[in-house]
């Protein structure tokens, strides 16, 4: 039988979640693979983003809210395609239209379209105006450490540097700087965006990183289902190895068998 | 009367409320939001907000993203 660890619940704006694995719901083949994806992770929480309807068409067509309803999920929607605080604000006051009053967005501004880089400045502006407004704001930022302990100052829920460019999958570029703001926070640290396989997942985690939220390299792998199963359990190796300490680097080999009574002895 | 829809341009009669116009689009009880001139209009109140000519609509709703 497993022994069971105890770890603590991730905790968000006064809600707590057991999975420390957030997931997008884009870029899958379709509705069916999308909900059944989003099953296979694990994830409580589910980020969307917010369009205008397709007018004429489709009105009947399957729902992403289906799929992955609010009474099951944590919904979390984005302002993914916002470049401007003031897009990003009408945007996240859309959302809460939308989901009945819910609070909790995440919230970036984004500087261009080739890199999608944060825009830091528009990012500050928005967190401003929606925490004031009331908003539980999760935001995604760059990875540098001063950034993201003004973010932390103003009041925002969550830290969501990136680990590299979105939809890049090239993983965790910059660990040093990762490492700065997870010292320095006081709210969970989330990694968002450049996820590309398990082990980046598994890595975020064992820096001590309180969750991960990725999207493509689920939606993305030739077998999205099993993907988003390695996800799940490279966030749950992650964390415990995170929790248990690992063993300390040596420069030298020390090995694992005992000296004593060897046969050239 | 004329209003932008959607960033389109869009005829509704006149005294046409946003209700009306979400009903015409085949949208009601659907999960949308509305927005007029950059204004949300609380589902609560669609009944009772009419159009005016000239005005900024935008209905959105969820999809996919990360």
């Amino acid at each position: 039988m497993t022994q069971q660890f105890n770890d603590s619940p991730l905790t968000l704006a006064g809600q707590t979640f057991h999975s420390r694995l957030l997931v997008g719901t884009g870029k899958y083949k379709d509705m069916q693979e999308t909900g059944e994806a989003i099953a296979a992770s694990g994830a409580e929480i589910v980020t969307f983003a917010v369009r205008r309807t397709n007018l004429g068409q489709d009105a009947e067509g399957p729902n992403l809210l289906d799929v992955v309803p609010p009474s099951r999920y944590t919904l979390l929607p984005n302002t993914a395609g916002c470049y401007t605080a003031k897009d990003a604000v009408r945007t996240c006051r859309l959302a809460r239209e939308l989901l009945d009053g819910h609070k909790l967005v995440k919230l970036e501004v984004l500087g261009d379209e080739t890199t999608l880089y944060p825009n830091v400045m528009e990012t500050l502006k928005a967190a401003e105006t929606l925490l004031a407004d009331g908003f539980d704001v999760m935001v995604y930022t760059s990875d540098d450490p001063i950034v993201a302990r003004e973010l932390e100052a103003m009041g925002c829920c969550a830290i969501m540097p990136l680990g590299s460019l979105i939809g890049s999958g090239h993983g965790i570029q910059n660990p040093h700087n990762l490492r700065l703001i997870v010292e320095q926070s006081r709210v969970p640290v989330l990694v968002d965006a450049g996820i590309g396989t398990a082990s980046d997942a598994a890595m975020a985690m064992e820096m001590g990183c309180d969750g991960v939220l990725l999207n493509s390299a689920i939606a993305h792998a030739r077998e999205p289902l099993r993907m988003a199963r390695a996800m799940q359990l490279a966030v749950q190796a992650g964390r415990d190895a995170f929790l248990s300490g690992r063993m300390p680097r040596r420069q030298s080999a020390e090995p694992s068998s005992p000296f004593a009574g060897r046969i050239n002895g | 009367m004329q209003i932008q829809l959607n960033g389109e341009p869009h005829a509704v009669d006149s005294a046409t409320t946003a209700a009306d116009l979400v009903e015409t689009l085949g949208l009601t009880g659907r999960r949308i939001a509305v927005e007029i001139n950059e204004q949300i209009v609380p589902r609560s109140q669609l009944a009772e907000t009419r159009l005016c000519d000239g005005d900024q609509v935008e209905i959105v709703h969820a999809i996919g993203g990360g």
